[in-house]
């Protein structure tokens, strides 16, 4: 599923943080993801966006994601 | 006539607040780029709407240049400063208020246009 590919590639892109990804209409593709990791710490708004975006370049891609809302915080 | 890459460079370095949607101010196409176009307005923009969506290489150049995956691209004097979620966060904040104000002065125009691309072929 979807989400579970996305939880993935954020684990692994974000290790030790925080996330939540949500099916936002149960469609699957439609996403809203939370991501708290100590990575983000320093870094302007959309650097940390463009984290999150490399890190689903993939299914963004691939059209696995149709939507993407996105949502960070570091830990300091 | 210019290439569409350049052509989108150009938008974006001149204009002060440009904004690629899918459709048009009157008439958008998508959520998020509602949300963006309102929290633009809120902040007292002007807006230079682009709609990608009459030509699918629009985005793919677009997406080349920004290095940014999704639309709506929300740029100020040139600079990518983000997609749907930034813009409505930076406007909860008041730091894009503050951003537009700064990069235009306090007494700049609330405008709403749409910039049409010249697709050539």
């Amino acid at each position: 599923m979807a989400t579970t590919v996305i939880r993935d590639l954020l684990d692994q892109a974000f290790p030790g943080g925080e996330i939540d990804v949500e099916d936002r209409t149960g469609g699957g593709d439609h996403f809203q993801v939370t991501v708290s990791s100590e990575r983000f710490n320093g870094l302007s708004l959309i650097q940390q966006h463009k984290l999150v975006n490399a890190a689903l370049a993939a299914p963004l891609a691939d059209g696995t994601i149709h939507e993407l809302r996105i949502r960070t915080k570091g830990t300091a | 006539m210019s290439t569409l890459q350049e052509q989108i460079k150009q938008v974006i370095d001149t204009e002060p607040v440009a904004v690629f949607i899918k459709g048009t101010p009157e008439a958008p196409a998508c959520g998020n780029s509602m949300r963006a176009l309102q929290a633009l307005w809120q902040a007292g923009a002007p807006i230079a709407a682009i709609d990608v969506l009459p030509d699918p290489r629009i985005r793919q150049e677009l997406t080349a240049l920004s290095e940014w995956p999704t639309i709506p691209q929300v740029f100020v004097k040139g600079e990518l400063i983000g997609g749907a979620d930034i813009t409505e966060e930076l406007f909860a904040s008041g730091e894009l208020k503050t951003k537009i104000d700064e990069a235009l002065g306090a007494d700049h125009a609330q405008t709403v246009r749409t910039v049409e691309l010249a697709l050539g072929e």
